[in-house]
């Protein structure tokens, strides 16, 4: 199978030769840095460009088509326009809260980068506990969120802080459960041995009916916690004109806004990763001839397809739904999802001793 | 400045010392579609109270038709209720007429009823798509707006505008129709026919809509009579209140149409009324579109319109519902006195009513399901 090791570790024997242990180290940190900062960007451009685009086309009109071909350079028309114009702090806000708001959520962003698999070999940090290590860093949004509700001294920001607060913390549980449900099955929580436990097949197929009750659940849970329509009650446009970045402008908007716009990149590749394989080829039981012909389509490709495949789901959801209203969103969590996702997980559970899987 | 008047001294400032949370809806805000103010004193995320503002769109109307002759005051009418501006000019017209006791041709009859129907359904389109984008989903309103814009081409074609239509005039239409127009609006129900059922799938059938609809904004019929709520709003209470079966006029009494009303009283019915209503509307359209009878599309009346000594008011059902215009003549050319008796103004003295008790998304549905334009309310 071709993969990306080969030239990771050119580079990394050739940085150790050269230079001592501790600055080979330095380097290879800020290369990762710097490529981090970079698939970031790139994804903001990309994915603000596929939402105005999947949105266009599902309202009958063409979208961007004047900057650049077929308007593809329009997100960067756009942050350069975010980045000139003036950031405004109100009068009357906590000044240190709402300018370290944007940031906390763009590092807790840039932070779930680390145990992704991006292809095959090709992870920034592949931690034992990495499953583990995303559901405890994406809470941390939250705060980020409540930080600027509360510091913009503004009540439709602190409604909508108030909501997101709410709903984040309730659907972090469902969203755990059918993480751990996958876990279970699979018998780790290190990203790649979950990917490497799927060789014969994803789990979304292998686990039956439990696993795709337990995507399901995920996929909205995923929803609500990246406050994204019909869960973007933080925002509600109609009634709260912007929710919790009511005040905010120029390029602090436009970190909450890319923040909101990784957060749904990294949440879909999670999901790949945990259901349908990461970078894992379809490969079918016995099939050898099959699973040859798929290992010769790039890892990186499997990846990106899947990942982009359940953002396009994501965005599908966003123009075709109605927002929910905050009681019946919490209602749908406690009463139905928290629920169903415990017993899944005793059915996951069981399948697994048991050995039903395939 | 505001410390020292009466007004404020019962309303929301004391409040706010009890806890309760006071937030200003407008007068710029996406969901109030216009200048609407409202104050909203809020217990956490319940309301406790809501009272709009209004004036903020008021352009005395009423006073610049007392300086208008009976030919120009209809044109500023365009401008009350924007999105039914033919049954403004209608109402306007049919007063005109009975002051001037002239008969007008059938076939400037039927024309108006037809344009009134079009009119109707454009609205609805409209508030339809407004009404989804306020409950979060953007998709529709690009739907309805696909079938708005035909109707807007063969307004243009008729009228010369598309938004605020002058075409009738007192003694009938201003100028024959265009000779496309039987076929366009044929085309147009045609369109429509294949395209609504897409209204029930994106919309009506989807349940985070239903569920945000139903049992939200609840008005009891005695509610809706007693704050003078009229048109699909009194409907969707189960209140008979269609001026076109209750006070015919034109040719509406020949015609064959069901008077639409819903019992349930909440958000739910008065949507359903509206979407049931624009069916109907496609169903008068079709009695009358072959059948436009031959002749003058307007009668003859005088260069200088001068009405008698009287009172005179008619009444018409428009989009939003009763709209009755009230002249006062002394016997010159332009009118003494003028009231409009506008829909909008009534059914909003409902919001507050509605919604206590409930959550700011249901104020959101209910005020969507009022179809408020400014305008119209201001005046």
């Amino acid at each position: 199978m071709w993969s990306l090791s080969k030239i990771t570790n050119s580079i990394h024997s050739w940085l150790n030769q050269t230079f001592n242990p501790v600055v080979a180290t330095i380097l290879e940190m800020v290369i990762v840095g710097s490529l981090v900062i970079g698939l970031f960007a790139m994804l903001g451009l990309i994915l603000v460009l596929m939402e105005r685009k999947v949105s266009a086309w599902m309202q009958i009109r063409l979208g961007p088509n004047r900057v650049g071909p077929k308007g593809s350079f329009q997100t960067v028309a756009d942050t350069l326009k975010l980045m000139v114009k003036e950031g405004l702090t109100p009068k009357g806000s906590d000044k240190f809260l709402f300018n370290l708001a944007p940031f906390i959520a763009m590092i807790v962003a840039m932070l779930l980068m680390a145990p992704i698999a991006f292809a095959k070999d090709f992870q920034i940090w592949d931690l034992n506990i990495g499953v583990l290590y995303i559901a405890a860093v994406s809470s941390i949004s939250v705060i980020s969120i409540l930080m600027a509700g509360w510091a913009s001294n503004n009540k439709y920001s602190l409604l909508g802080a108030m909501r997101s607060g709410a709903q984040i913390v309730s659907y972090e549980l469902s969203a755990g459960l059918s993480i751990i449900s996958i876990v279970v099955l699979s018998g780790s929580l290190s990203v790649s041995d979950i990917i490497y436990s799927q060789a014969d097949g994803w789990w979304i197929f292998k686990g039956h009916i439990p696993a795709l009750i337990a995507f399901v659940i995920f996929i909205v849970a995923v929803t609500a916690e990246t406050n994204r329509a019909p869960f973007d009650l933080a925002e509600a446009e109609s009634e709260l004109t912007a929710g919790f970045h009511t005040e905010y402008s120029g390029m602090k908007f436009a970190l909450f806004f890319l923040a909101e716009y990784v957060n749904v990149f990294i949440v879909c590749a999670i999901g790949a990763t945990l259901f349908l394989g990461g970078w894992m080829p379809l490969h079918i039981g016995n099939w050898e001839g099959f699973n040859r012909i798929m290992d010769y389509i790039p890892s990186s490709l499997w990846f990106f397809g899947k990942t982009f495949f359940l953002i396009f789901v994501i965005m599908w959801f966003r123009w075709s739904f109605p927002r929910l209203r905050i009681d019946q969103l919490l209602n749908l969590e406690w009463k139905y999802l928290l629920p169903i996702s415990m017993i899944n997980l005793l059915l996951v559970t069981l399948m697994a001793i048991m050995g039903w899987h395939f | 400045m505001y410390r020292e008047t009466q007004i404020l001294e019962e309303s929301p400032l004391k409040e706010a010392a009890d806890g309760f949370l006071i937030i200003n809806v407008g007068p710029q805000h996406p969901a109030t579609h216009g200048v609407l103010h409202l104050v909203i004193t809020l217990n956490g995320e319940t309301i406790i109270k809501v009272e709009p503002h209004l004036g903020f769109i008021h352009r005395s109307i009423e006073k610049m038709c007392e300086s208008l002759s009976y030919r120009q005051f209809i044109y500023v009418t365009s401008r009350m209720d924007y999105l039914s501006a033919h049954i403004n000019n209608h109402a306007c017209a049919l007063c005109v007429e009975q002051g001037l006791q002239v008969e007008i041709p059938d076939r400037a009859k039927v024309i108006r009823v037809l344009m009134d129907e079009l009119t109707r359904i454009a609205s609805h389109e409209l508030w339809w798509g407004a009404m989804a984008m306020d409950l979060g989903a953007f998709t529709p309103f690009f739907h309805a707006f696909r079938e708005r814009e035909t109707i807007n081409d063969i307004m243009e074609e008729t009228c010369g505008a598309r938004l605020t239509m002058n075409y009738m005039v007192p003694g009938g239409v201003m100028a024959d129709i265009h000779p496309n127009f039987q076929k366009r609006v044929k085309d147009f129900i045609q369109l429509y026919k294949t395209k609504v059922h897409e209204y029930d799938e994106m919309v009506t059938g989807n349940v985070i809509f239903q569920s945000r609809m139903k049992n939200v904004g609840y008005l009891s019929a005695e509610d809706a009579i007693s704050y003078g709520c009229t048109g699909p709003v009194a409907r969707g209470s189960g209140v008979i209140c269609d001026i076109r079966r209750l006070y015919p006029y034109e040719v509406y009494d020949k015609l064959e149409f069901e008077e639409i009303t819903e019992p349930g009283g909440d958000a739910f019915a008065r949507y359903m009324v509206r979407i049931r209503e624009m069916n109907q509307s496609i169903r008068i359209i079709e009695q009358l579109i072959d059948n436009i009878p031959e002749g003058e599309f307007q009668a003859k009346t005088k260069a200088v319109l001068k009405l008698p000594r009287g009172e005179f008011y008619s009444r018409v059902e428009t989009a939003r519902g009763e709209l009755g215009v009230y002249i006062v003549s002394e016997g010159a050319t332009t009118p003494y006195r003028i009231k409009f008796r506008s829909p909008g103004f009534s059914n909003l003295s409902a919001l507050d009513h509605m919604v206590r008790g409930g959550k700011i998304g249901d104020l959101i549905a209910a005020m969507g399901t009022l179809d408020l334009v400014i305008p119209d309310i201001d005046r």
